[in-house]
């Protein structure tokens, strides 16, 4: 598999602070792409490590097999929407679209001002005055009319309204359907992201704690349940995730490639929701053998895809 | 990107270059009318006679040589705060500099543009505020002949380097504290520091001043000064020159204490060669001749100055703002 993104022990530090740390992962090419993590875990600053507004503190980032930092041919092959959108309040949607056109060599203009009349946007308006839904299409214009190879997008619609959301993500997947981009978008609820992703990263701590195809993920992740008894002894290929016990019952999430046999189990599927839930409440913690060690070697760091 | 700074900078531009068509109105209005003023009172006094009187009427007519002076001294600072400060800061704070960066034109490619672009508008804008000033000034400047201290920073060119300096010093407060306001107060106290001081203790270094001693010699407009009976000085020697002290000293080389005036009324009389014949005057001084060396200098200073401050701006866009 190709990658768009990859990175070696990234880290950005501010000051002491590490606002990301040994972050190693990859982006595989041609997919929709969900970055899911609660706030704080690092994905606006990989993010913004992925489109060279930053520059690493430490290990190594490369992007369509380039330093994010390379120069504007580099810039001109990634599209980017920050969080919130950011857009000039004094400029009206036509001038961004003509900054857009001043400032990118690949413009297409037949396209950005077609799809400013889809939306439905009056070109002499300033983007001042747009709403936060018609600001991120404005800014998701821009993004696009540009042809990149990879498009990132930085919680594009934790700010909106329910309908804004679902009209921004259908746009979305118009411009998908017409090929030939990778997007990464983030978001710290997978609920946003659920009807787009078709490949999904977690991200807590800095640390990746799952990837894979949502297809594959939720065929190999079952929620067990039956008479109380210790995780441990559970077959070897069943990775538990999560756990809860009453006096009487057990409750587990598991990864398993094989088929649960145990007929003790009573074997229910995983929504996404669940899925990401518990790998985002239960990250492995090397730094913590309190949780001991046939614990850790039973729960392998998923952080790298290749 | 040289259009799409244009774009962005345009209703600025529009603002400041309006006031300065505005000025130029005023300017053109009034300056045909105060030449045809200096030719016909002024310049041929001697012939009507009475050249103090015509000199301090046509001086008085100076209201709005004034008020363009002032504005020829803010002019700087107005740049450095509207112009400099905000040119990257307001990108900081509004954000958009996330949305500018990722479009296909380099980090540095754009804020080279940007300073090269808006400084140039700075020194043109402020050339021609200048040069319109400096024309319609000068018969004031004729009759006025002190051009070294009360004028010097209104006229010619050093207001170009003091502008184009202000502007780089905005742009430096902007993109170091990342906020338009406080950049733009930081701005104008700068900049109003290095002005003062740089009229206060660098500029009379520049050139080595003139130290000439010589027979005292009073001519028309020259009178002698002297403070709670302190030595005795002189004032109008060297008319045009820019004078750091004017001492009437005696054969020793001694200041000349003004008791000296009370001795045999030997300097009221001016009929005492032999009182007069012991005193020398100890001039310091920069002669008229050396005016444009001073403006050329003081400019080249400025604009170095804001040399290094964009090449700060530069350095501080490209390896620190991320």
């Amino acid at each position: 598999m190709t990658q768009v993104i990859s990175t070696h022990e990234v880290g950005k530090r501010y000051g002491h602070k590490w606002a990301l740390r040994d972050c190693t992962l990859s982006v595989p090419e041609g997919k929709v792409v969900g970055l899911v993590g609660p706030n704080g875990a690092g994905k606006s600053t990989l993010l913004h490590l992925a489109v060279g507004l930053l520059t690493p503190s430490a290990g190594t980032i490369d992007v369509l097999g380039a330093s994010p930092t390379e120069g504007s041919k580099q810039l001109s092959k990634v599209g980017f929407v920050a969080q919130d959108a950011p857009v000039y309040a004094g400029l009206s949607v036509a001038q961004h679209l003509r900054m857009g056109a001043y400032l990118n060599a690949t413009w297409d203009h037949r396209f950005a001002e077609s799809r400013v009349g889809q939306l439905d946007l009056d070109p002499r308006q300033r983007a001042g005055s747009l709403s936060g839904g018609q600001r991120a299409q404005l800014a998701l214009t821009i993004a696009v009319a540009k042809r990149p190879e990879l498009l990132i997008l930085d919680e594009p619609v934790a700010s909106m309204d329910p309908l804004a959301r679902r009209e921004f993500l259908q746009s979305l997947m118009e411009i998908v359907a017409h090929g030939g981009v990778s997007v990464l978008l983030s978001s710290h609820l997978i609920g946003d992201l659920e009807r787009v992703c078709d490949y999904l990263i977690i991200l807590a701590r800095s640390r990746v704690q799952l990837a894979g195809e949502v297809t594959d993920l939720l065929a190999t992740h079952w929620r067990l349940s039956g008479p109380r008894r210790d995780p441990s002894s559970l077959a070897a290929d069943q990775v538990v995730i999560e756990e809860s016990h009453t006096d009487k019952q057990t409750t587990l999430l598991v990864r398993t490639e094989q088929a649960v046999l145990d007929p003790t189990w009573t074997i229910k599927p995983v929504t996404l929701d669940d899925l990401v839930l518990a790998y985002l409440s239960n990250p492995p913690r090397p730094e913590r053998p309190a949780l001991g060690a046939g614990q850790s070697s039973r729960r392998p760091d998923l952080g790298v895809v290749r | 990107m040289i259009r799409f700074t244009w774009l962005q900078f345009r209703a600025q531009a529009a603002v400041a270059f309006g006031a300065l068509a505005v000025i130029a109105i005023a300017l053109v209005a009034t300056g045909p009318h105060l030449a045809h003023l200096y030719a016909t009172t002024v310049a041929d006094c001697s012939v009507h006679g009475d050249c103090a009187a015509a000199t301090t009427a046509f001086a008085s007519k100076d209201r709005l040589l004034q008020d363009l002076g002032n504005v020829l001294i803010a002019l700087p600072a107005l740049v450095g705060i509207f112009w400099g400060a905000p040119l990257v800061a307001r990108e900081l704070e509004a954000r958009t500099e996330r949305l500018v960066w990722a479009q296909g034109v380099t980090r540095s490619r754009w804020v080279l543009v940007k300073l090269g672009f808006v400084g140039l508008a700075s020194a043109g804008g402020a050339g021609l505020l200048s040069l319109m000033f400096t024309w319609w000034s000068s018969p004031f400047d004729r009759v006025n002949i002190d051009r070294f201290t009360s004028v010097f920073d209104q006229r010619d060119i050093v207001p170009i380097g003091y502008t184009v300096f202000a502007f780089a010093l905005g742009v430096a407060a902007g993109v170091v504290i990342r906020r338009t306001l406080p950049a733009m107060a930081t701005t104008l106290g700068v900049f109003a520091a290095a002005r003062v001081g740089f009229t206060q203790w660098a500029r009379p270094h520049l050139i080595t001043p003139l130290r000439v001693l010589s027979p005292l010699h009073l001519t028309s407009g020259m009178t002698y000064n002297s403070v709670n009976n302190g030595p005795l000085t002189l004032v109008g020697a060297k008319p045009g020159a820019w004078v750091y002290s004017a001492a009437v000293v005696n054969k020793a080389g001694h200041p000349v204490a003004s008791t000296f005036l009370d001795h045999g009324a030997c300097l009221q009389s001016r009929a005492a060669p032999a009182c007069i014949g012991q005193l020398r005057e100890l001039l310091v001084y920069q002669p008229a001749s050396r005016y444009w060396a001073f403006q050329w200098y003081e400019m080249a200073i400025f604009l170095g100055l804001a040399l290094v401050l964009a090449g700060f701006c530069f350095w501080w866009v490209r390896e620190r703002l991320g």
